[in-house]
């Protein structure tokens, strides 16, 4: 029988090529069309440490990182004793023979990478003797691995020839020594091309480009684990004239820096974790009472404090839609999959134009490091965010009435002080009891702007719905898929828009008996805001720093399913 | 604001040094949109908090526009304008607690950094809004109302620590002398690079210093205050340290550097190097 679905898991020491085999192996599989999703945990460490890195090769459209392993890639001792029970009872095992033996567990095929590597005169081509052999395992044709290295290497210049011929030869080594060994894992069913064009990219550069399609102009930003990727590209991409990207000296100047530029006219952005937002609180609340536009992303990792700077985990929801004191409600948006991450920036920056205020979206590690195939965004339908500014003269009273206002931008007429003490109409400070309750619904009147009936929505007769958010989307909604099939009675909802949520949904959610919310974090936090508003939400939580497996949440939300019948029943 | 807001209930104490560095700081506004020709509208005042952050509601006459942020950031948010709209003449104004204290930290990258604004500190060496705390100007020794054994702390030297910081234009001023002041914060403006006018400006309430800044020779007080002599170098780094050691308050410009790029003039330097791509070519390097 012919395979739709393939998961090979790359371990070993940091620099020892397991997150390039990976990437190399979703990038031929994308290049001869199928689908493909990789998903990396690091050490929090520059050298070394133990690393892995997995990638799924699909007919189909990959929503998770798989549950099982069909073929375990170990680098050395340690990673094979780490990974070798996550492996299918009829997965294969290839493992580093230069470096350690294994015997006689049926299963395993030893192939020394680098000393084939070596011997084709290429010694980086150890990762495509790796992908030679894996290619083997699931009778890929050759022609495909030569056309994908024929495309990668051919870079105008002189040497891309040796390149090409030494990196082939490294693959039919491969291919050729696992041929030897009898191993075979079957046929992996050839790839059913998408007529669209397509992008390979990572959560990280998606939020980028996608900031840059709606107009972004300025960003600021710190290093922190996982968004550094995010500062990085701005710094080589955000160039030229009237437009900055730039590394300030901590987190409190990223928040400040970008709310001056925001003031100025300039669409801004920085990029950050949960550490960072914490450092960011009082800026984000300034922004929210002075009404100035800008994004901040967090690229959410394992907290509190330091906490796990390379897992994955969604527990900022709290610290970013109420993260400063005072009465504020900040927007959010969550992406959910790397093509979200590009939407949700491009949504993010136009949101902060149109209601002048703060937004943050919410990204994760899992899909900031993760490299998926999505279709190309069509640029024709992006619209560059634009805010209503004054053009009038002198004398404006910019916080006048209770609805948003037109914003005047220095160096034209309209002078006025934005103020982070409660204001007046001109933006002097008050402490009238009235001017703050004007102001504080003018602020919350003004979050209206944002709301979209915009969601997900399948099987909405059931009185039972799964509802997830962020990077959990994926294996909630293969989790889904396999539920409905099997006849449980469940719906799905599914929306980035976490606040304000798209009304009709929220409308909806409100009539059903229960909403199953799977989250990675402790407290159950959208569940949470979800029962704040009036629906009967609970969550399934994880928060292990890895991805939910989609196999855990099919158990669960049966679970839940079957136990919220029985109690309906009952009544 | 232009006019009186009945709203507007904040009050300077009678006295207070603060009134003499509004009027410097709208002399040397006015003498700067009078010369460029640039308008007011040219101009963004960004005010720490405390009582000298209420400045930039005070200012009377053509507005400027203004940001009254949060405590100890003005430099950072002054970091953010400057760089998104480099035509703009952006003004800090902060207190010693404000900007040597809680904003301490932003100092030392601005001067590395050279970036092209002018602070001007109003330096009255304790919290007045708060209502008479230690601050870091705060003489050793003295009982404030947060150090009722004598503050524990050396004072801080901030000409000398803005020298040694490297911020590229550091003058000395008194609020009691609002029209020389005006000249020293309109160098400021003018420099291509961070200047900092750090300004007495005595606390009527909770620090009056201001016979012994200004002297009262009749009863015998020599004043503290000394004006930097004409044949002072300030492009001399060391002859700026040498005056600082000499006691007293020196009063003008103390040290100019004009051969350092701003921030702005350095990234426009980059764009040579720097080839923009459209978001189609960017998208490009992803496509397979």
């Amino acid at each position: 029988m012919q395979m739709r679905d393939f998961v090979v898991r790359f371990a070993g020491e940091g620099g020892q090529g397991v997150v390039t085999s990976a990437e190399g192996l979703a990038q031929s599989s994308t290049q001869v069309g199928y689908h493909a999703l990789t998903f990396a945990t690091f050490p929090s460490q520059i050298l070394g440490g133990p690393t892995w890195t997995q990638a799924r090769i699909s007919v189909d459209p990959v929503l998770s990182a798989g549950d099982d392993v069909n073929v375990l890639v170990a680098f050395n001792r340690e990673a094979y004793d780490t990974h070798c029970e996550d492996v299918l009872e009829d997965g294969v095992v290839i493992y580093n023979s230069a470096e350690f033996e294994l015997e006689g567990d049926g299963r395993s095929f030893g192939l020394p990478f680098e000393e084939l590597a070596k011997s084709t005169g290429n010694n980086r081509a150890a990762n495509m003797v790796i992908i030679g052999a894996l290619a083997h395992l699931i009778s890929m044709p050759q022609e495909h691995l030569v056309s994908f290295v024929e495309q990668r290497f051919n870079r105008g210049r002189a040497e891309d020839a040796e390149v090409i011929r030494s990196n082939i030869a490294a693959m039919t080594l491969g291919r050729n020594h696992l041929a030897e060994s009898g191993f075979s894992l079957g046929e992996l069913a050839p790839p059913e091309k998408p007529e669209y064009q397509q992008l390979m990219i990572k959560g990280n550069e998606a939020v980028s480009i996608g900031a840059m399609a709606a107009g972004l102009d300025f960003y600021v930003g710190y290093p922190i684990s996982p968004a550094t990727p995010i500062l990085l590209y701005m710094e080589r991409n955000l160039v030229g004239k009237d437009r900055l990207a730039y590394q300030v000296s901590s987190e409190i100047e990223s928040i400040t820096a970008i709310l001056g530029a925001g003031y100025a006219g300039k669409r801004s952005m920085t990029a950050t974790s949960g550490p960072g937002v914490s450092l960011m609180s009082e800026g984000l609340g300034l922004a929210w009472i002075a009404e100035i536009p800008l994004v901040v992303v967090n690229v959410q990792r394992g907290g509190p404090a330091t906490g796990l700077p390379t897992k994955t985990e969604q527990s900022d929801l709290f610290s970013c839609m109420y993260p400063a004191h005072g009465d504020v409600k900040i927007p959010i948006i969550a992406a959910g999959t790397v093509e979200e991450c590009f939407f949700g920036a491009v949504k993010a920056v136009e949101w902060a134009e149109r209601y002048q205020g703060p937004v943050i979206l919410l990204s994760e590690m899992a899909l900031a490091e993760r490299s998926q195939n999505i279709p190309k965004p069509d640029l024709s339908k992006i619209k560059q965010a634009k805010r209503k500014t004054y053009t009038g003269s002198n004398g404006y009273l910019r916080y006048a009435g209770n609805e948003l206002s037109p914003m005047p931008i220095p160096g034209t007429p309209g002078s006025y002080v934005a103020n982070g003490s409660e204001h007046d109409d001109m933006g002097d400070t008050t402490h009238l009891g009235e001017r703050h309750v004007q102001m504080t619904e003018r602020r919350f009147g003004k979050i209206k702007l944002l709301e979209e009936d915009d969601f997900e929505r399948d099987q909405p007769e059931h009185s039972i719905a799964v509802v997830t958010w962020g990077g959990s989307k994926g294996p909630s909604f293969e989790a889904y898929n396999k539920l409905k099939e099997s006849g449980v009675p469940v719906g799905w909802y599914y929306t980035m828009y976490l606040n304000p949520l798209p009304p009709k949904m929220l409308k909806e959610l409100k009539q059903k008996d229960l909403v199953i919310v799977p989250e990675l974090n402790y407290q159950g936090q959208f569940s949470s805001i979800l029962r704040s508003l009036g629906v009967k939400a609970e969550s399934i939580t994880q928060y292990t720093g890895l991805p939910f497996k989609a196999r855990t949440l099919v158990e669960k939300i049966t679970e839940m399913t079957n136990v919220c019948l029985k109690e309906t029943v009952g009544v | 604001m232009s006019k009186k807001n009945p709203e507007y209930d904040f009050k300077w104490c009678p006295g207070c040094g603060d009134f003499g560095v509004r009027r410097a700081l709208e002399l040397a506004m006015i003498d700067r949109m009078e010369t460029t020709g640039e308008s007011m509208h040219n101009s963004v005042v960004v005010a720490g908090i405390g009582c000298s952050g209420n400045l930039v509601h005070l200012l009377e006459g053509e507005q400027p526009y203004g940001i009254h942020g949060i405590h100890g950031r003005s430099l950072p948010i002054a970091l953010g304008v400057k760089m998104a709209r480099p035509s703009l003449n952006v003004v800090v104004v902060a207190g010693d607690g404000d900007f040597l204290s809680i904003g301490g930290e932003h100092i030392g990258p601005q001067a590395a950094r050279n970036l092209d604004i002018c602070a001007v500190i109003m330096d009255n060496g304790v919290y007045g809004l708060t209502k008479g705390q230690s601050s870091p100007t705060t003489l050793q020794g003295t009982v404030t109302s947060s150090t009722p054994f004598g503050k524990l702390e050396t004072k801080t030297n901030p000409l000398e620590l803005y020298l040694t910081l490297g911020v590229s234009f550091v003058a000395s001023g008194f609020s009691g002398q609002p029209r020389p002041l005006s000249q020293l914060i309109r160098q400021g403006m003018e420099h291509r690079g961070f200047s900092i006018v750090h300004v007495q400006s005595p606390c009527t309430t909770y620090n009056d210093t201001f016979i012994e800044l200004k002297g009262d020779l009749k009863n015998g007080i020599q004043p503290s205050i000394w004006d930097v002599p004409e044949d002072h170098d300030p492009s001399d780094k060391n002859a700026a340290h040498n005056l600082l050691q000499q006691g007293g308050v020196p009063i003008g410009v103390i040290y100019n550097d004009t051969n350092r790029l701003s921030l702005d003039q350095s990234v426009e330097n980059t764009w040579e190097k720097a080839q923009p791509k459209t978001v189609g070519q960017l998208m490009g390097a992803f496509e397979f």
